[in-house]
């Protein structure tokens, strides 16, 4: 027991970075073990999806008109399409397709749901009002209508990133709300708190307290909504495309892989079975790492 | 309580203009529209155009053919379709029964199914079937719904395999109807058939309705019954749970007299919430199976650019949405007496 007006050496571990927050996430994170799992498919599923159209000698949209709709052969291990294209390859790029713009989506509805929650949340009163009916208005038309008008009215625009910019974007536009109304809950009962009155009293301005003391306090809730976001965009991309409101061919995607592979469905079902299986596959992992990662962000909140 | 109703009502008109307003702007700035489809028409002369800008209030400015589009829509008028002519009334007249049976059905059955099974897996928490019902969650949550159709639709509907099981020999396919809501067996509509039903016309509109009502439910029953459970697990371990069954009352009793039904409050608010979908219909599981149903509705409308049908059908979600939204908080109140309506 060290004495109250005993002077305390300091040794290395105090000097050397804390062991601090982090590692007890990750081990709390590994003992959720389907979580853990999750992780480890989708690290598959992304190596796969970025090294393999790299190594097969096709093309997505290389055509073998003598093989359509193929049965598996070493040429092509898992069929060909109705236009003799490898399904495998166009799997493994439609995977990039789809992570990519789910994990861009999720960000993009992430960063602007935090910036409107954090501004409503801490500047409170008529900005609060504002912002939060924005967000009502948001969430009273149905989401996936919301979006299909808004693809279907800057399909063939000029946009950064092309149709997976213009999706990516729509996306965020209309998945902030969630996360806009967890940072303002976040951010209302902490900016009450003393260490805001300290960091005020130290002269600090407005975006230095958000950015530097209350989002860094806000950051759980931010992350599981991200990861859960990913599998939500995903979901969508993959109906918009599958409704053809989406990204279009020749570009490949889950969704619309699934479109055509519908049309000859009573042949050849295998085209149909594969891109749902990687849907839901996909989905299914990043659900799962999220709520474990929910369970180690915030371990009071046990269910 | 009437003045909270009166309140609520009126703090729900600002956010219903401004609704109203963004979609009014949306639809104009739209590619394509009144003047594009009817221009198209070759026997459409420029002052005929002309015309129909005027009529359709185009020349205005932006606001003031809104309060004319909203003052219309308010008594009723919601425009004309730009293809069949027809008053976007109508139209809906027809595809709202369709999506009323599809979408009650399922949430019928979803939420009996979904609290079912939540209200077991609370009771035998961390059992075999506890942790069933959890997996089952999750992969129904994470199921793309319009795979999960096809993929029904091929077992079920189209595929011709045989297969031999228990030495009987199986041909699957063609056990349920793929598409639509009548086949050949009834000449009519669901309204001829509410008029006067048949026997052969019920069982084959249960027999249209089988795939659609699984498809919506499989993700709507993961979800209820995470509800249920939680909501479940909360008043199992109260006060005057344990005071039932000190009581002496049988294992039943307790929890179906005094746990479930102060589980179902929120329950109860959530369906509430789930009600609008009624109206709007679910785009993909009727788009899959061809139900002629709102959602079906929508999506034809805006691939032809037809803006009044597609603005009628958002606007009036909206509306029931944020009605959706005072109902459930109006019935928390009523079913959980400490809240105060204030």
């Amino acid at each position: 027991m060290t004495g109250l007006f005993e002077q305390r050496v300091e040794t290395d571990a105090d000097i050397a970075p804390p062991k601090g927050y982090w590692t007890g996430v990750w081990r709390r994170f590994c003992k959720h073990r389907l979580a853990v799992a999750g992780l480890v498919v989708l690290l598959l599923l992304s190596v796969a999806c970025w090294l393999g159209p790299v190594v097969i000698p096709f093309q997505f949209d290389d055509l073998d008109l003598d093989h359509t709709r193929a049965l598996f052969s070493w040429q092509h291990p898992l069929g060909t399409d109705e236009l003799g294209q490898d399904t495998l390859v166009r799997l493994l790029y439609a995977g990039r397709v789809s992570m990519t713009v789910g994990v861009a989506a999720a960000l993009v509805g992430v960063l602007v749901g935090a910036l409107i929650g954090a501004l409503a949340g801490y500047y409170g009163r008529t900005l609060d009002g504002f912002l939060m009916r924005l967000a009502d208005m948001m969430l009273s038309v149905p989401v996936l209508m919301l979006i299909m008008v808004l693809s279907t009215f800057l399909k063939d625009r000029a946009f950064p990133g092309g149709q997976i910019g213009i999706i990516v974007f729509i996306l965020g536009l209309t998945g902030w709300m969630t996360v806009s109304r967890l940072v303002r809950a976040e951010f209302l009962s902490l900016r009450e708190q003393e260490f805001i009155d300290a960091a005020r009293a130290c002269g600090l301005n407005d975006a230095q307290i958000i950015l530097r003391h209350l989002i860094p306090n806000a950051l759980a809730p931010i992350f599981v909504a991200a990861t859960l976001g990913v599998a939500d965009a995903i979901m969508m991309e993959s109906a918009l495309s599958f409704l053809g409101f989406g990204i279009q061919p020749p570009v490949p995607t889950w969704g619309n892989m699934l479109t055509n592979a519908q049309q000859y469905m009573i042949d050849t079902p295998w085209l149909a079975i594969y891109p749902g299986v990687l849907i839901f596959l996909t989905t299914v992992s990043v659900n799962y790492v999220g709520d474990g990662l929910r369970d180690a962000l915030d371990p009071k909140l046990k269910r | 309580m009437g003045r909270y109703i009166l309140r609520r009502v009126l703090l729900a008109l600002p956010l219903l203009l401004g609704v109203s307003f963004i979609l009014y702007v949306l639809m104009r700035l739209a590619p394509g529209g009144p003047e594009a489809v009817y221009g198209q028409n070759p026997h459409v002369r420029a002052e005929d155009l002309a015309r129909i800008r005027e009529q359709m209030g185009l020349n205005d400015p932006i606001i003031v053919a809104y309060a004319k589009w909203l003052w219309a829509f308010l008594r009723g008028n919601m425009g004309f379709s730009l293809f069949t002519g027809r008053p976007v009334v109508a139209m809906l007249g027809d595809h709202v029964p369709n999506t009323f049976l599809l979408m009650g059905a399922s949430l019928l059955f979803s939420v009996s199914m979904g609290v079912l099974f939540g209200v077991i897996s609370a009771v035998r928490q961390y059992s075999w079937f506890d942790y069933g019902v959890t997996t089952f969650a999750f992969f129904g949550y994470s199921m793309p719904t319009f795979w999960f159709g096809i993929v029904l639709m091929m077992v079920l509907a189209a595929n011709d395999y045989s297969f031999a099981l228990g030495g009987y020999h199986y041909e699957t396919g063609h056990w349920l109807p793929a598409a639509g809501m009548f086949g050949a067996s009834f000449d009519g509509n669901l309204i001829d058939w509410l008029r006067s039903p048949t026997w052969v016309g019920t069982c084959d509109l249960g027999a249209h309705l089988v795939m659609p009502v699984l498809v919506l439910s499989i993700v709507s029953i993961a979800s209820w019954s995470r509800y249920a459970r939680s909501s479940m697990l909360e008043v199992i371990r109260a006060d005057y749970v344990r005071m039932a069954r000190a009581k002496g009352l049988s294992e039943f009793r307790v929890i179906a007299r005094h746990a479930l039904r102060n589980a179902m409050i929120p329950i109860v608010t959530l369906v509430a919430l789930a009600l609008p979908a009624l109206f709007a219909g679910a785009t993909i599981t009727e788009q899959i199976f061809a139900w002629p149903g709102v959602g079906r509705l929508f999506i034809d409308s805006l691939g032809k650019s037809d803006y009044p049908v597609v603005m009628a059908i958002m606007f009036i979600s909206a509306i029931l949405v944020i009605l959706g939204n005072i109902l459930a908080d109006i019935l928390y109140g009523l079913l959980d007496p400490r809240i105060r309506f204030e």
